[in-house]
């Protein structure tokens, strides 16, 4: 079971992202995570959705997809040199100096930064690949995390590849 | 000049030389039936059917009949629901089909307002495509894309909803000359280099089979087909909704393949080096258990829609593309080539073939007591010299009607093969005799299917259908009860049928001929007497023997070599 993340450019039209949901969920294929928004071009909306199956599976989610009068044009992330990217918020409480101080530390060690902070809590922006994210998350366990909000992937193909019409 | 919606939307129809709606009125397509109505062209033929999921069987018989689009009419909420059926049939047999629904106004949308459903929402994962209409300058250009879609590429069910309060409002009307979707286009013409690799497989088969699908008629590819099939030498099977594309009078046919298949059809398959595969899609009541099928074989496989390529067997060459455009482009580099197949291998192939089919697995012995379907079946073909369109409903009367109903032609054999939709078969009649005045329409159904869509009947009488219904009635819902019979111990649960009708009388009540056929000796003399009543609707109930089954038949999970023969 490869994990593929799938960017997929479509019509920015009401109705394009639920016929992608529901491909998936009728045809029993799992979605990941997927994060979608309008770009540049503001007719399209550009989405990476995350998917595992062997390559059987993700050769039928790719030819579906393709199958959506909707969708513009695919690309499959893993068969080229990409980065991927993802964005999370945690809202860590925190009884006194000592707690916040080992916070923040960790926040260091990861390179996240904190965006708000109250009398009792601390919300912790953290960029990176799923890898960093999940090892975040582990390093917070031992926190009172109240909240986790996480973007979902975004990938980009690097170099001069790009998904564009 | 300005027109309404209404309007606009039925100019749009004609502008798409559509002839006949099957539809059925409610408040929200009011203004649109009103707009049919004041149309004074004649140019529009409104067929009112009894029930949604009828109007939308009759325009998938009309369409599977004659290659054109069929067009259906419903209103919102409970017309738009009880066109899903059908709407889910078309999808699976990839019939071109415009369904517009009725909505409610377009301020009312979300309100749970009377009659509201999300129809959009609800069709989605089984229509090609559909649209809500939001602006009446869009009507035009939306029912230009929905005909566009449904007929080309692979063909399927497009929905248009328009809310009631666009049908009222007025725009510039003019019909776009073509259209232009920039994320819709249809792969038509097959890859060179595949043609060549196809080729090259095709001349080094030892054992092959050419195995084909609805695709070839939906392509209008039948005489490329048989072209294609003669040139080789090779032997043809047709799946349940490719009949009709090779002709099965032809000696290089050796029937259907499948669950009901022939037992040379299914044995060729299984012990072949090289599928042909043209417009099918392995779908599972053909290939049995995925494991053991074609377990020597290499596989080409030509398709419209690349997603049917590798979905369930692993294809060696795909060529995807139109396959009224690949046949001939295979044809000319067999030609080019100058290379014939290796005529010993095929003709040790052949003695082998004829071996099995020696085996006549369709043999069956007419008693004097009780009428056996499979011989009304063989004797309605012997009457109507193979030349009838054919419809059927779904159960064992299908199945029969597929084996013994031999079609030499396509778009003569009318079923509803993907859904499986019982209630298909009198609807779908409608829309071939409407197609086809003049021709002989013949609905094969059962006692259970029948009283699935049996209103229809009065569509019929209201449009003088003279279509014949042969009602192979076993008392049983047969399919269901031969599956019980063969794998649940014959604990028959509900699938006898204790109240049926007196379907002789009921056909009369609708002012039809109603026949009850209790003999072997009267089947043929009644069907000539049904047959020669040109312009009568004859319902003809043929009481048959009750606990009949269907052979041969592969059991679900078993093999293509695993066959029930008797």
């Amino acid at each position: 079971m490869m994990r593929h993340t799938i960017s997929i450019l479509l019509e920015n039209e009401s109705g394009a992202l639920s016929r992608v949901a529901g491909l998936f969920s009728a045809r029993g294929y799992n979605i990941e995570s997927l994060s979608v928004a309008a770009t540049d071009d503001p007719t399209l909306s550009r989405m990476t959705l995350v998917t595992r199956g062997n390559e059987q599976i993700i050769d039928q989610i790719k030819k579906q997809l393709n199958k959506l009068i909707e969708v513009v044009k695919i690309m499959d992330l893993a068969e080229h040199d990409s980065v991927e990217r993802e964005l999370l918020l945690v809202k860590v409480k925190a009884e006194n100096s000592v707690e916040f101080e080992t916070i923040k530390r960790v926040v260091d060690i990861y390179r996240a930064r904190i965006i708000d902070s109250s009398k009792t809590t601390y919300t912790v922006e953290v960029t990176g690949d799923q890898g960093k994210v999940k090892a975040f998350l582990h390093a917070m366990e031992s926190h009172n995390v109240m909240e986790v909000v996480r973007s979902g992937a975004l990938g980009i193909a690097r170099g001069m590849t790009a998904l564009k019409l | 000049m300005e027109l309404t919606g209404a309007d606009i939307f039925v100019e749009s129809l004609k502008a798409e030389n559509v002839d006949t709606i099957f539809g059925y009125p409610g408040g929200a397509v009011l203004h649109i039936y009103d707009a049919l109505e004041k149309d004074e062209s004649g140019e529009l033929t409104h067929i009112l059917a009894r029930h949604e999921q009828g109007a939308l069987h009759a325009a998938e018989g009309y369409a599977k009949s004659t290659g054109k689009p069929g067009v259906a009419l419903v209103t919102s909420g409970p017309g738009a629901t009880n066109a899903v059926t059908g709407i889910a049939d078309a999808y699976l047999d990839s019939v071109p089909l415009v369904v517009i629904t009725g909505q409610v106004p377009l301020e009312l949308i979300g309100n749970d307002a009377f009659q509201e459903v999300d129809i959009v929402g609800i069709t989605r994962p089984c229509v090609k495509h559909n649209f809500l209409v939001k602006r009446v300058e869009d009507i035009a250009e939306t029912i230009k894309k929905a005909f566009y879609i449904a007929t080309t590429g692979r063909p399927g069910p497009v929905l248009v909803d328009i809310p009631k309060d666009i049908t009222a409002q007025k725009a510039e009307f003019s019909y776009p000359e073509k259209v232009h979707i920039r994320s819709y286009n249809p792969v038509v013409v097959g890859e060179p280099q595949q043609i060549k690799d196809a080729v090259d497989l095709l001349l080094a088969a030892k054992k092959p089979v050419i195995y084909t699908g609805g695709g070839v008629i939906l392509s209008n590819a039948a005489n490329e087909l048989t072209e294609f099939s003669r040139l080789l030498g090779y032997p043809v099977t047709n799946t349940l909704m490719g009949l009709g594309g090779y002709p099965a009078s032809d000696k290089q046919f050796i029937g259907m393949l499948g669950m009901h298949g022939t037992y040379e059809a299914n044995l060729t398959m299984n012990k072949s080096d090289l599928v042909v595969a043209i417009g099918a899609r392995f779908d599972d009541r053909v290939t049995g258990n995925i494991e053991k099928f074609c377990p020597d074989a290499k596989i080409i496989h030509m398709d419209i829609d690349p997603s049917s390529i590798s979905k369930n067997v692993f294809v060696d060459v795909p060529i995807v593309g139109e396959i009224k455009n690949i046949l001939p482009a295979l044809i000319d580099e067999i030609k080019a080539r100058g290379t014939q197949p290796d005529a010993d291998a095929l003709a040790e192939w052949w003695k082998q073939i004829d071996e099995w089919r020696a085996m006549d697995c369709l043999k069956f012995e007419q008693d004097d007591k009780e009428i056996k379907a499979q011989y009304v079946v063989q004797k309605l073909w012997e009457l109507t010299a193979g030349d009838a369109f054919v419809t059927s409903d779904v159960g064992q009367h299908q199945m029969w009607a597929a084996q013994y109903y031999s079609f030499d032609k396509p778009n003569r054999w009318i079923n509803s093969g993907g859904l499986g939709t019982m209630g298909f078969g009198l609807p779908s009649a409608m829309g071939v005799q409407l197609a086809h005045p003049d021709e002989t329409v013949a609905c094969v159904t059962g006692d259970g299917s029948i009283q699935m869509c049996i209103q229809e009947l009065a569509t019929c009488t209201q449009y003088q259908l003279p279509i014949k219904v042969i009602n192979l009635n076993n008392g049983y819902l047969g399919m269901v009860r031969q599956w019980q019979e063969f794998f649940y111990q014959k604990r028959y649960a509900s699938s006898y049928m204790d109240a049926l009708p007196d379907f002789v009388k009921l056909a009369e009540a609708y002012g039809h001929v109603g026949m009850r056929i209790e003999k072997p000796s009267d089947v043929e003399g009644a069907l000539k007497e049904a047959l020669a009543l040109k312009d009568r609707l004859v319902f003809m109930d043929f009481i048959t023997k009750k606990e009949g089954n269907v052979y041969p038949m592969i059991p679900a999970g078993a093999g293509q070599n695993e066959m029930i023969l008797v």
